[in-house]
């Protein structure tokens, strides 16, 4: 399904500055029961964010009305672990449309990119004044550009470049997915497919 | 030019090249779950859209099954809708479905393997990031997301840029009491959680030469752990004798014709990776993890590290910790355990039973452990029966369990309860993976019998009785 187009966003952001966030701690398994892809933000970090009983913890950065925004800025090697798309499905339905980290798992980073959600790597130093930045302030606000590969702390003259391949960021730009391309190349998949049996 | 195994295989199957952007890869065999496809199959419904080669698909209930009383309806209702819609989707598109009940339903990566699904040179895919366990075999294989479930029903392709080479290679003879398992957590204790990001794996050297394709498939299958997308083994006798004669696998002249394309399938010398990294098979010991990421582990009989010798992360470190309820420089011996849990498509063949037995045989499991010992299929169970393994597990105290992933995510009944020690054969100890608040120790099934039959954190070598092993 084709999804929203991203070119510059512009908020403020929620900062996780935990290292090693896996896919469990995104959406645990025992949410993954769905058949559709709906209401996932509810359950995103659920385990961090809600005590046993239900009750939100207070301690817990969702649950702080200073922070807010679309973009989360996470710990390095942020989305270890499953391969659940549930887990970028959650981020993105809970209104997250980027998410910034100094390292991301491999699939996470894949199945982010595959939904319409922005995974931007900085350096461990820009990630470091990223994270100062909101906590001395938390109405900071992030300024990430598609079309110039760009994050900038607004309001500084902190800025870096970010890195994305050329065929996956003009698909997001025009908000095309990967399967719209397949099918483009369908009669070359088939000629392929005759030269390797099952 | 000289070409790894990796290369061979991945090369062999780029249908198209996008410049500045991924490979179109063309996938084998797709491998598909309840849990993963459900929104892949709507979107080609909402797409109008076909699955352009249904028999390259196999589908199998594992991730959110029970495992006891498998003969009667599922319970919790949200589970049954999501059983229900892979049936209806594979019976509307022609999938081979081999759901509850079936005589070749399993884990999907373990029955993968069992019925010659799994083959060198293949590519492989499945929405579940153990697909790695599949490069035991020589094949490429990964996990892949639902929108990629989606592109592999619609297209039967993917669309990824390669990954780059590493090859770990280790020499040497192992100890006894190590094993496969060990070797794994070894390796991801030294790599940490990403040190293999961005990278297909290439395990070589005596050990892995040395090891049954069971073995081997515990090894691709915790590749993921070190953040490798997957991890490949090269195809001998031992990986054609393992499969020949397999449901799926080739047969007659078609089998002479892909052994003698199977026999390539080697890193030429000289073949260049761009990364090398080297063990000493002798340094490695039985292994446990401590903290909460399969990274977190050491030899069992060492202390847990002190914060201070990290060289970063010590918050998580120390938050990590916490949530174990473990002390840095704790020694793990002697740690009390509540559960014991022996399966997932880490740790549940049947070779990973054989091992367990040898241990608990003419003993007692410990009054206060709840043990779960769950095979990775039927086929497994059956084995598991017929060796005469279930006697002896039975006279030990233990119950064994239908197939399914079961504890190794806690999507069904079978979780930790909140606070509570398990030894787990499976793959990840994330905070609440096996149920909220669980604690989770890695190791072996040796590993994991002997807690059982202490009730606490032991060395498997003090256990282990020489006539079986
Ligand atoms: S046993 Fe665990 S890792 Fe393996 S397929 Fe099932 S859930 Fe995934």
């Amino acid at each position: 399904m084709a999804y929203d187009k991203f070119d510059i966003l512009t908020s403020s952001a929620v900062p996780l500055p935990i290292e090693n966030v896996d896919t469990d701690q995104i959406i645990p398994a025992r949410f993954l029961k769905a058949t559709e892809r709906k209401g996932f933000g509810d359950n995103l970090f659920r385990d961090w964010r809600y005590n046993a009983d239900n009750t939100p913890k207070n301690d817990f950065v969702l649950n702080n009305s200073s922070y807010s925004g679309k973009i989360l800025v996470g710990g390095k090697n942020f989305g270890s672990g499953s391969s659940r798309e549930h887990a970028a499905w959650a981020v993105y339905d809970y209104g997250f449309r980027c998410v910034v980290s100094s390292f991301f798992a491999d699939i996470f980073r894949n199945n982010c990119l595959n939904i319409g959600v922005l995974p931007v790597q900085v350096s461990a130093d820009f990630l470091q004044q990223i994270f100062d930045a909101i906590a001395a302030n938390p109405e900071t606000e992030l300024k990430v550009d598609l079309n110039a590969q760009t994050i900038t702390l607004v309001g500084t003259e902190l800025q870096e470049n970010f890195d994305i391949n050329a065929y996956k960021k003009s698909n997001m730009l025009n908000g095309f997915d990967d399967i719209d391309y397949l099918l483009n190349i369908k009669d070359d998949i088939k000629v392929f497919a005759q030269t390797t049996p099952l | 030019m000289k070409k790894t195994l990796f290369d061979k295989v991945w090369d062999s199957h780029v249908v198209k090249k996008i410049e500045n952007g991924p490979d179109v890869l063309f996938i084998d065999r797709h491998l598909i779950h309840e849990v993963t496809s459900p929104v892949a199959f709507l979107g080609l419904k909402n797409r109008n859209i076909e699955v352009i080669y249904p028999d390259r698909t196999f589908a199998t209930a594992d991730h959110n099954t029970p495992t006891i009383n498998q003969h009667l309806p599922v319970k919790d209702p949200l589970s049954a809708n999501q059983l229900q819609a892979l049936e209806d989707n594979a019976k509307k598109h022609n999938i081979r479905y081999w759901g509850l009940g079936h005589e070749k339903n399993g884990i999907v990566h373990v029955i993968g393997p069992e019925n010659g699904i799994t083959v060198p040179g293949a590519t492989i895919v499945c929405g579940d990031s153990h697909t790695s366990t599949h490069g035991a075999f020589g094949a490429i294989a990964f996990g892949i997301g639902t929108s990629e479930v989606e592109m592999v029903l619609a297209s039967q392709c993917i669309m990824q840029p390669k990954p780059k080479r590493m090859r770990i290679t280790i020499n040497g003879a192992l100890d006894k009491g190590v094993t496969a398992k060990d070797v794994a957590l070894f390796i991801i204790s030294q790599l940490t959680t990403s040190g293999a990001t961005g990278y297909f794996v290439e395990y070589a050297g005596d050990v892995f030469e040395n090891m049954s394709m069971e073995g081997r498939m515990t090894v691709c299958n915790l590749s993921i752990e070190m953040g490798a997308r997957g991890g490949m083994i090269a195809p001998d006798d031992k990986t054609f004798d393992y499969i020949k004669d397999r449901e799926f696998t080739p047969k007659g002249d078609a089998w002479d014709k892909a052994m003698a394309y199977w026999e390539t399938l080697v890193t030429d010398v000289d073949a260049v990776f761009d990364k090398e990294i080297a063990f000493d098979a002798a340094t490695i010991e039985p292994m446990i993890t401590y903290g909460t990421n399969p990274g977190m582990g050491m030899g069992i009989k060492n202390d847990i590290p002190l914060a201070e010798k990290l060289e970063g992360g010590v918050a998580t470190y120390k938050k990590s910790l916490n949530y174990m309820d473990f002390a840095e420089g704790d020694t793990m011996i002697g740690k009390p355990i509540d559960f014991v849990f022996l399966g997932s498509c880490t740790n549940g063949r049947i070779e990973d039973f054989r091992a367990f037995a040898s241990i608990v045989k003419g003993r007692k499991k410990a009054a206060h452990v709840t043990a779960w010992l769950v095979p990775g299929s039927h086929r497994v169970e059956e084995a598991i029966k017929e060796e005469g393994i279930l006697d002896l597990l039975h006279e030990a105290g233990f119950e064994l369990r239908e197939p399914g992933c079961s504890a190794c995510l806690a999507m069904n009944e079978d979780k930790i309860p909140p606070g509570k020690y398990a030894v787990s054969t499976s793959n990840r100890n994330f905070e609440g993976r096996q149920g909220p608040g669980s604690r989770t120790l890695l190791a072996s099934p040796l590993v994991a019998a002997a807690a059982a039959i202490t009730g606490k954190v032991t060395d498997p070598r003090e256990l282990m009785q020489e006539e079986l092993v």
